[in-house]
């Protein structure tokens, strides 16, 4: 689950790191009341899970009240990057000497965690990569280990921040490390971390990625997970428990397990035609389940063919099939259904389905002729 | 032959009593796998269907002689029921929960090479190993596969690994192992561990390779391959049409920046020598004209 800027934020403080004060808002009123509670000047933030919002005009200052209605008018509803704005972070400005680089995230050839710092912070890290790459100073750390003050103290060093920056700076490292592990991030990135006029060092910006897996033993990322969908298909799939990622084609795609599902996704392209999303209904493809699959993709108006692709494994494809049958009773289905079933239990299953087929529900034989066929039935012209 | 487990590998079930362990415990056995016990701290003494179960693994090791495990425990108490096996010295260990926390799985991934470096484990979130013929440990359905060689297959995606031995076997080409590696960041047993085995095991004569998106494991594959393969291999990468940053269903199929996609790891494999297929149909074409051609 990625944060966005204000939750990454609101994380960090939880593990003592230094952010600057602030509160978000959904509506101009309320950016109105959290700039009354706060010292001016101010910086008005668009909360969207993107890059490059300062150029897009999604960070302004704001001297006055005025100024702050006048951004968050501005800014909400604004569109970044295919992005729409629906939040702000209100925060005190900073005025800032010096733009650090700090992150933690798993290394996964090495199998251990790997630290990078850099002196030159407030730009993408794989423009610094690029262009420079010996300002990025890495450090692997065992999980093991951990890390200690001390090495975090001297990795500053090494990494040639400011004199004045490093005591503050280490001792904030050594939290955000305690945070990526404790917390269960995938990744915990500042960029920057400041260093201000008056000599403080603290996060001017969260890059939060939660390992959602560790979500049973996190009960503070519940107020989290309601915005963690925006696209109305992906919310509505998360809400019956269902492993979907909306994309932009036409031919909806039903799989069982994550790699059967991108496999899928795969031939509907060399076929020609173009998926609709993502779905894998994993282990245990029940009538119950199967039903919601097809509630989801169904719903997508963009949907023309819809290719329902199962290997039957532990999964027996003769419950699939009672599934479907079961679907088709309870939605009423737009789009014509292409189906390729095998493995355990497919002849089984096939027999099941036999009087059920018709213009509207076929059976291929094999994955590529059902990719075919559904791209070709997503792109004949729309009956009635 | 068959790499890591034979027809002579005693298993245990950890997590037995469960409706998983029970299950896939049972099945195993049925297939012929020398399931001879199971775990569960507070059913010790009972059996499930003739599998006696013990209170932990050391005493299971103890009773039994069993050299491998099979970990079918929740994700919270996963990494504990691995680190339990190695302790009683279980040099095996298959573990195909799904859903423990990528910091619980470096952490055990760590201490497993630290301090029991004799120890193979394989997986989190795997669908296990099989010998077709000699030995299924997992969830693996044992009649997708063919008993007698001559391919062995190594797979990071689940419903795939049943994919490539359903098109293989229904070409008459069998396999001498099929190994699920698993699609988590921090696998036990990487795609390498399993080419270097393939590689030395004389009965084996060619291998198929199926990769997802994500991480770099393909490709230090593809560099492993070149240097040091003599068996030719076919593979197949899933997700040449995933977006990036989005996660497909594993935790570890995300393409994060230019990282991780399909196409570059098709590419290194095909500098590699390695023949690429662009669906896991091709691949099994591929694999039986190769098989033919020996």
């Amino acid at each position: 689950m990625d944060l966005f800027e204000y939750q990454g934020k609101q994380y960090f403080a939880r593990y003592g790191i230094p952010v600057s004060p602030g509160g978000e808002a959904e509506t101009v009123d309320q950016a109105m009341t959290v700039a009354e509670g706060l010292e001016f000047p101010l910086v008005v933030k668009a909360q969207v899970r993107v890059g490059g919002r300062g150029k897009a005009g999604g960070i302004q200052l704001a001297d006055t009240l005025d100024e702050v209605r006048t951004h968050a008018t501005n800014i909400l509803g604004m569109d970044i990057k295919g992005h729409t704005v629906h939040r702000l972070w209100i925060e005190r400005s900073s005025d800032i000497a010096k733009e650090y680089y700090v992150s933690f995230t798993l290394d996964r050839p090495n199998k251990v965690y790997i630290g990078m710092l850099s002196k030159e912070g407030g730009v993408e890290i794989e423009t610094v990569a690029e262009e420079n790459p010996d300002a990025i100073i890495k450090l692997s750390i065992n999980p093991l280990d951990g890390l200690s003050l001390e090495t975090a103290a001297k990795w500053v060093a090494d990494a040639d921040l400011d004199e004045e920056a490093r005591e503050q700076a280490a001792a904030l490292i050594v939290k955000l490390y305690t945070c990526y592990v404790e917390g269960d991030c995938d990744l915990a990135e500042i960029n920057p971390l400041i260093l201000t006029t008056d000599g403080v060092v603290r996060a001017l910006d969260a890059k939060v990625t939660l390992d959602v897996n560790a979500t049973y033993r996190h009960p503070e990322w519940e107020v989290w997970s309601a915005t963690d969908t925006e696209d109305e298909r992906e919310a509505m799939a998360k809400e019956k428990g269902l492993n979907y990622i909306g994309l932009d084609g036409s031919v909806g795609i039903i799989a069982n397990g994550a790699g059967l599902a991108m496999s899928t996704l795969d031939v509907v392209q060399q076929a020609g035609g173009t998926a609709a999303n993502f779905l894998d209904i994993g282990g245990g493809a029940n009538a119950d389940l199967m039903t919601a699959a097809m509630e989801v993709v169904n719903a997508d108006p963009a949907v023309r063919s819809i290719f329902v692709n199962i290997f039957g494994g532990i999964t027996r494809v003769d419950e699939v099939a009672k599934g479907i049958i079961e679907a088709l009773r309870r939605v009423d289905i737009t789009s014509p259904i292409v189906l390729r079933l095998d493995g355990t239990n497919a002849v089984e299953g096939r027999a099941l389905l036999e009087p059920h087929l018709n213009a509207q529900l076929i059976s291929e034989p094999t994955m590529l002729a059902a990719a075919r066929r559904a791209v070709d039935l997503a792109a004949a012209p729309k009956e009635g | 032959m068959s790499i890591f487990v034979d027809e002579n590998t005693k298993v245990i079930v950890q997590g037995l009593t469960g409706g998983q362990g029970r299950f896939h415990g049972v099945r195993n056995r049925d297939y012929g796998t020398k399931v001879v016990g199971g775990t569960s701290p507070k059913k010790a003494g009972t059996d499930v269907e003739g599998i006696p179960v013990f209170a932990n693994v050391a005493e299971a090791v103890d009773a039994t002689g069993a050299t491998a495990s099979f970990v079918v425990v929740p994700p919270a108490g996963a990494t504990a029921a691995i680190l339990e096996a190695a302790e009683a010295g279980i040099s095996f260990i298959v573990c195909i929960t799904e859903g423990i926390p990528a910091h619980d799985e470096a952490r055990c991934y760590n201490i497993l090479k630290r301090d029991f470096p004799g120890t193979r484990l394989l997986g989190p979130n795997c669908p296990g190993i099989i010998s077709p013929g000699k030995c299924n440990i997992g969830i693996t359905s044992g009649d997708i596969a063919l008993p007698g060689g001559p391919v062995g297959i190594v797979s990071r995606s689940g419903t795939l690994t049943y994919q490539a031995l359903h098109e293989l076997s229904q070409q008459g080409v069998g396999q001498t192992t099929c190994v699920g590696i698993g699609g988590d960041p921090v696998p036990g047993t990487n795609f390498i561990d399993c080419l270097e085995a393939f590689e030395a095991d004389p009965d084996t004569k060619a291998v198929m390779m199926i990769g997802e998106i994500g991480g770099s494991e393909e490709e230090r594959a593809a560099e492993y391959i070149a240097h040091h393969m003599t068996k030719p291999v076919v593979s197949y990468v899933a997700g040449v049409t995933a977006p990036p940053g989005r996660k497909m269903g594993h935790a570890g199929a995300i393409i994060s920046g230019s990282q991780g996609t399909a196409q570059a790891k098709m590419d290194a494999l095909s500098a590699a020598g390695v023949s690429v297929a662009l669906n896991p149909t091709e691949a099994g074409e591929k694999m039986v004209a190769i098989v033919k051609s020996l």
